[in-house]
């Protein structure tokens, strides 16, 4: 046991990512961190409100066959053949849903259930016969390789070195997102709240729903090098479920994912730097920290304020009671 | 008492399983040892059957068994409970557990594993639980977030084993897909344990799973520990999910819960039968892995054995006798078909009773100005009436006559077809203009008591509300030949 824990030294513990050597690239996993954070939270807080967190969770397994598919069939791993291989992925997979939903007694969460694990043993089947073209390993599909990001070859624009290509491509995705839901706000917060007066607005909450499940598509593809299928939920539920806890105002939930994204990244890093563990992991833990934080010490109803309006409703109510 | 006889069923079916399963593993000790097989009684077979002479394919088949039985039983009631997911979030939040129990003494001792991943596995359904009660979170985002969550710590800790000098060649990366090959004689007994553990506890509290899963209101009224059994399925959830592990693998183990019984879902109403269906279904799969992991063992299984299970679900999806896709199109297809017949067989009534019953059959020329189609549509609409027997076709197939059978049926669509606008219009106050869009759906679907009943309240009146006479028994006995030599319709009710 005492090999596997390193001892805890504080000054190590916030100083060791940023000594000299691994500094530069524990740069790129932050930022890379904090932007697939931020993208997935964003998208993560309208499955949240829709109640469909776990079909974010289906498509954040079945990108994986599309990705397979579309490097077999593109023969390179071009950005372009793997976004449209995930979002081909992502829009068969909520049809599956759907239709098995629909068709038969099957209720949701079986369905979801059905789709995702097929799909998923589909892509491993085909990533562990075509190990040679399609270049992604089993570890990576489940955890990720947030510590290569730094190594992959850099991006330049007009003779600029941006970054390296994972982070660019990242940054623009949540560029996007940002974009989208900034243009989109008004329909996305209708159809999610109440589809009814959406479709007495004017808007067509089924579109809604696929172009979001679409674009998720895209943000979990985005994702999927640096922190792989599984952790990609924690990604999307987390920073919304623990904003969620602390606001009641969607601009303000929105707000704070950004802040619990940089939180979380900045924090993992640090974690995995002294238990020498997976980065992406180590980001999701501290995401967990972060929303158990929230849950025990939330002023709206966390933990402690419970006890204490307990308390108060026990002891002191029934004499104000009295009084008045 | 049906409650108690379905409970014996279910022994009887669960039993007869078990022998099965024997039945089914004593060939393959056979045919391994087919040379000295002569002098073998049947004890002599179960004990070379248990000292598994070719360990590997026998440890796999066996363990793949086992778990597709567990799974199956355990499976149902989580799919009926409509907590599908919960069984997704137990197999990974086992994780950690797993990780813990392999540091417990550096090596993979199935039973500090074991209790290590049932540990981790119920303290996520309880996080679960916990913080479902004191937030105002939903369920499928307090699921997600548990699973990630508590996955997050498994994976830190293995790749913390990883990074271990001796960690490396440890295998512990192979409980996240599993591996047949990986299981040893130690895990077999464990499944083995698990598996009857699971068909007992099922056997014997099957009515308190019974009724707490299709109605827990009262099942907590009439005094069931609800919670217990709760808690109980999870535990029994949490020991197969952990059992499944180092065949199916971390990720994938739900399916194994759900899908099988899912499928089972859309074949049977009946509990016992699903329970039945979904182990066996469970087994296939099971099997499946086993032949494929023979067939190349480099290859992650787990993905076979969950493939094997979603091709019998899709199979019941389309060609499930009651809920299939295919069954209820043709349903819809061949009662389509029924409409369209007795829409043919109405127009020619009409025509008939346009110039009162006089002369022999009905042309397609005159058909098709009734039907406003065309000659082609009307030719084939009559055609079929042939077919089913109920027209014969004259004068190279343009005069239709209807034979006994097909006049009953006209009269009797025609009859119910006034009917119901003249209750319409009695009984319910619709405008007689208004009741003619009903009937035309509702003709189709009357049944005779139904028919006779609103006679009945209608005082067996002989006019619809556009004075039309409508058809009665009598009128339909007559036959049409005996109709067109009287003047006009008797009309329902003058006999007496």
């Amino acid at each position: 046991m005492n090999s596997l824990v390193p001892p805890f030294d504080l000054q190590q513990f916030f100083l060791g990512p940023w000594n000299g050597d691994v500094a530069g690239s524990n740069f790129w996993i932050v930022l890379m961190g904090f932007l697939v954070t931020t993208a997935c939270g964003l998208v993560g807080n309208y499955l949240i409100l829709r109640r469909m967190a776990l079909v974010g969770d289906a498509i954040s397994h079945s990108v994986l066959p599309g990705i397979a598919i579309a490097f077999l069939i593109s023969q390179n791993r071009g950005t372009l053949s793997m976004f449209l291989g995930a979002l081909a992925a992502g829009i068969v997979t909520t049809v599956i849903i759907e239709v098995i939903h629909k068709k038969t007694r099957v209720k949701q969460d079986a369905a979801i259930g059905i789709a995702f694990t097929s799909l998923f043993a589909i892509g491993v089947i085909l990533i562990s016969i075509y190990t040679s073209q399609v270049d992604l390993d089993q570890e990576c599909v489940l955890y990720g390789e947030i510590a290569f990001v730094p190594i992959e070859p850099p991006v330049k624009f007009g003779g600029v070195v941006l970054g390296p290509l994972p982070v660019v491509r990242m940054g623009i995705v949540a560029a996007l997102t940002i974009l989208l839901i900034w243009v989109f706000y008004k329909e996305l917060l209708v159809s999610s709240f109440d589809p009814g007066l959406a479709l007495s607005l004017g808007i067509n909450a089924t579109l809604v729903h696929y172009a979001l499940m679409s674009w998720l598509s895209v943000v979990v593809v985005s994702a999927f090098e640096s922190v792989g299928a599984i952790l990609v939920i924690a990604m999307l539920i987390l920073p919304g479920a623990t904003a969620s806890l602390l606001s009641d105002r969607l601009p303000v939930i929105m707000g704070m994912t950004v802040v619990h994204a940089a939180l979380s990244s900045i924090l993992g890093v640090h974690l995995a730097t002294w238990l020498n563990c997976s980065s992406a992991g180590a980001m999701v833990v501290m995401a967990s920290v972060l929303f158990t934080l929230a849950w025990i010490f939330s002023p709206h109803d966390g933990l402690i304020r419970r006890f204490v309006f307990r308390r108060f409703l026990r002891h002191e109510a029934p004499a104000v009671a009295e009084i008045s | 008492m049906p409650m108690l006889r379905k409970n014996k069923a279910v022994r009887a079916a669960i039993f007869l399983l078990g022998a099965g399963l024997f039945l089914l593993l004593a060939p393959s000790a056979q045919a391994a040892k087919i040379g000295d097989l002569a002098d073998l009684n049947f004890a002599d077979q179960i004990l070379r059957f248990f000292s598994m002479k070719d360990p590997s394919v026998r440890y796999a088949l066996l363990g793949s068994i086992f778990l597709g039985v567990s799974c199956g039983l355990l499976g149902s009631f989580i799919v009926v409970r409509k907590m599908a997911l919960v069984g997704d979030t137990l197999s990974h939040a086992v994780l950690p557990g797993v990780a813990a129990g392999f540091l417990w003494n550096m090596s993979k001792d199935p039973a500090a594993i074991f209790i290590g991943a049932t540990i981790a596995g119920l303290l996520g359904t309880a996080v679960v639980s916990l913080i479902k009660q004191t937030t105002r979170l939903k369920e499928d985002t307090v699921l997600g977030m548990v699973l990630a969550g508590f996955f997050a710590v498994g994976i830190c800790m293995v790749t913390m084993i990883q990074h271990l000098p001796t960690g490396n060649k440890s295998g512990i990366d192979k409980f996240l897909f599993g591996q047949a090959a990986a299981i040893s004689e130690g895990d077999v007994k464990l499944m083995g344990i698990v598996t009857l553990l699971s068909v007992a506890v099922v056997l014997f509290f099957y009515k308190e799973l019974l009724i707490t899963s299709f109605d827990a209101g009262f099942a907590r009224a009439a005094g069931f520990p609800v919670q217990l059994i709760h808690y109980t399925l999870m535990l029994l959830l949490a020991f197969s999910v952990v059992i499944s592990l180092q065949a199916v693998g971390v990720v994938l183990v739900s399916a194994m819960l759900i899908t099988p019984a899912a499928a089972a879902y859309l074949l049977t109403d009946r509990m016992h039968r699903m329970l039945l269906l979904a182990a066996g279904f469970g087994m296939l799969a099971g099997t499946s892995r086993a032949f494929f992991s023979f067939l190349g063992p480099s290859l992650p299984t787990g993905p076979f054995m969950v493939l094997g299970a979603s091709v019998v679900f899709a199979l019941a999806f389309f060609f499930g006798p009651r809920h299939g896709v295919v069954m209820k199109w043709w349903h819809h297809r061949s009662r389509a078909d029924r409409v369209q017949r007795e829409n043919t067989l109405k127009s020619i009534y009409h025509v008939l009773e346009g110039r009162e019953f006089k002369g022999e059959g009905v042309s397609l020329r005159e058909l098709a100005d009734r039907r406003r189609e065309t000659i082609e549509e009307v030719q084939t609409q009559a055609k079929d009436l042939k077919r089913q027997g109920l027209a014969t076709l004259h004068e190279e197939g343009n005069l239709i006559f209807l034979t006994p059978d097909g006049w009953l049926r006209a009269c009797s669509i025609v009859r119910n077809h006034r009917l119901w606008e003249l209750y319409l219009t009695n009984a319910a106050q619709i405008a007689a203009d208004h009741v003619h869009e009903d009937a035309e759906k509702i003709e189709h679907v009357l049944g005779e008591e139904v028919v006779r009943e609103l006679e009945r309240r209608l005082q067996y009146a002989t006019k619809d509300p556009h004075g039309r006479p409508i058809p009665s028994i009598e009128d339909i006995q007559r036959g049409l030949a005996g109709l067109s030599r009287r003047e006009d319709l008797v009309g329902y009710g003058k006999r007496s």
